[in-house]
């Protein structure tokens, strides 16, 4: 069954607040790791491979300095549900 | 200079409570912090020993989500304590290439790599944490308080099993009298309550098997102690030379007067039952304190319940102290705190520290029966130590025969 965008969000959301404390209501498509969030390399790597798991993706190791922002996270991940 | 060094703050986290103030309290009380272990490993695996010194506030509760992410628990014990150190000491404004660390832990970040592996068997390498390597080493400890505090003089770790934390404090007196170091944050930690190392210590017959009365268990110097009781936990000191001190007011907790490290070269785990090693660390650390052994008031023992490790000791001091050796009042803290390996030592001199600055020894508990081949003078309820210029020691022996001593004398402006 596949995770609508909203679906996608939220789990991201939760992902990403288990890992570095960030509030979820933080966690917004429009909001950029780096900058807005100030997650580094190292969580973010954390955050991808829980998202592949929790999701049932593959996020490319290649692929994840394309993912700005949480929209594109969230995009690329509705994406390769296939 | 005077070549003086003084202690001006403390911090611990450990089975008896969350700081110093109320571990130091526990303790006085004659309160025990072993308890059994609530967890499904424990019936998974049938471990035999199930009971152990549990951190009396747990560090998620103290620290934020990022830095319990990124630290093992080991690491995480030692962060809390020397936040607390240094805040106790006034956190002071210090040239950062003058100030040091010098920690220590027995095992390293064993929670942090058995994770990992079994995350690789179960799930592949790609699921391996990507901190997992500065998260398992055994500098982790030193490193994250080297960070935290911005100490720029050095962050060395000591390793040399249960002596670790008695060590690193010893190695903190030469950083502090080469002329180089103003001030040290030194100490010790551990994280070790996991499976393995349990059955491990288990499977030598090392650690006590009185499932049915945690809280007797580690019995140091009774006739039926079966061995020691693994706790977990972190201690802190703040060290620095008199004259840094007194240019900035400190509060002077004591003087650390000496320190020594001697090894057996005798057996890996057994002390050797001479303790002519061990006895020499003593004499060396009172050497360096300028002292003699007569001026010794207390000690705070190493005596982890073992039955072998704690008639060793008794040995030694007896080469050290002959007859004067009945005028020394013993406490033996393992009994209320368990032992926590690289963290023992810290959280022993500090407790030795206490002892000096309010002078008075803390008791020893379950000491139903002595064992009439250790006859010495054992603190069974807090004993006034007496308004004189004193000099108390705290020893530390590990596996792989190291010995450590450091010394402490209550301190005269």
């Amino acid at each position: 069954m596949a995770f609508s965008q909203d679906e996608v969000l939220a789990g991201l959301a939760e992902i990403v607040n288990d890992e570095t404390g960030i509030a979820t209501a933080s966690v917004q498509l429009d909001k950029s790791f780096t900058d807005d969030l100030d997650i580094d390399s190292i969580s973010m790597m954390t955050i991808v491979v829980n998202a592949e798991d929790k999701f049932g993706v593959k996020i490319p190791d290649e692929e994840v300095k394309n993912l700005i922002t949480v929209g594109d996270a969230v995009s690329f991940i509705v994406s390769a549900q296939g | 200079m005077s070549g003086k060094i003084v202690v001006t703050g403390l911090g611990a986290t450990t089975p008896l409570g969350g700081d110093v103030e109320s571990t130091w309290k526990a303790l006085l009380a004659g309160e025990s912090g072993i308890s059994t272990l609530d967890y499904e490993w424990i019936e998974r695996y049938e471990i035999p020993v199930t009971f152990a010194g549990q951190a009396k506030v747990k560090a998620s509760e103290v620290l934020t989500i990022q830095e319990c992410k990124r630290l093992d628990p080991s690491s995480q014990f030692a962060l809390i304590a020397a936040r607390e150190a240094w805040a106790d000491a006034g956190a002071p404004e210090v040239i950062p290439e003058r100030m040091s660390v010098e920690y220590a832990t027995g095992i390293g970040g064993v929670w942090t790599l058995l994770d990992a592996y079994d995350t690789l068997k179960e799930k592949g390498p790609r699921r391996v944490l990507p901190m997992t390597v500065p998260m398992l080493m055994p500098n982790g400890p030193a490193a994250a308080i080297g960070m935290d505090l911005a100490a720029r003089g050095g962050v060395r770790t000591s390793v040399s099993a249960c002596a670790s934390g008695t060590e690193a404090i010893a190695n903190a007196i030469d950083r502090l009298r080469s002329g180089e170091i103003d001030i040290v944050l030194a100490g010790g930690c551990e994280a070790a309550i996991h499976p393995m190392p349990i059955a491990a210590f288990a499977a030598m017959h090392a650690t006590s098997r009185k499932n049915d009365s945690p809280t007797t268990a580690s019995r140091p110097y009774d006739v039926n102690r079966d061995g020691f009781v693994m706790g977990e936990g972190a201690g802190a000191l703040v060290l620095e030379t008199e004259e840094h001190a007194l240019a900035r007011g400190a509060k002077i907790y004591a003087e650390l007067a000496g320190g020594a490290v001697t090894s057996d070269a005798y057996h890996i785990t057994a002390p050797d039952p001479e303790g002519s090693a061990a006895a020499r660390a003593v004499l060396k650390a009172l050497s360096v304190a300028g002292a003699k052994p007569e001026d010794v008031v207390h000690i705070n023992a190493h005596a982890t319940s073992t039955p072998v490790g704690d008639i060793a000791e008794y040995n030694a001091l007896k080469r050290v102290f002959g007859d004067h050796l009945g005028k020394i009042a013993i406490s033996a803290t393992k009994s209320s705190t368990g032992h926590l390996l690289g963290g023992a030592g810290a959280i022993e001199a500090i407790f030795t520290v206490l002892a000096l600055h309010t002078k008075t020894a803390p008791p020893t508990i379950n000491l139903d029966d002595q064992d009439p081949a250790i006859p010495l003078d054992v603190v069974t309820t807090p004993r006034d130590l007496g308004d004189a210029n004193i000099l108390a020691i705290s020893n530390s022996f590990g596996f792989g025969g190291h010995n450590a001593v450091i010394a402490f004398r209550s301190y005269q402006g």
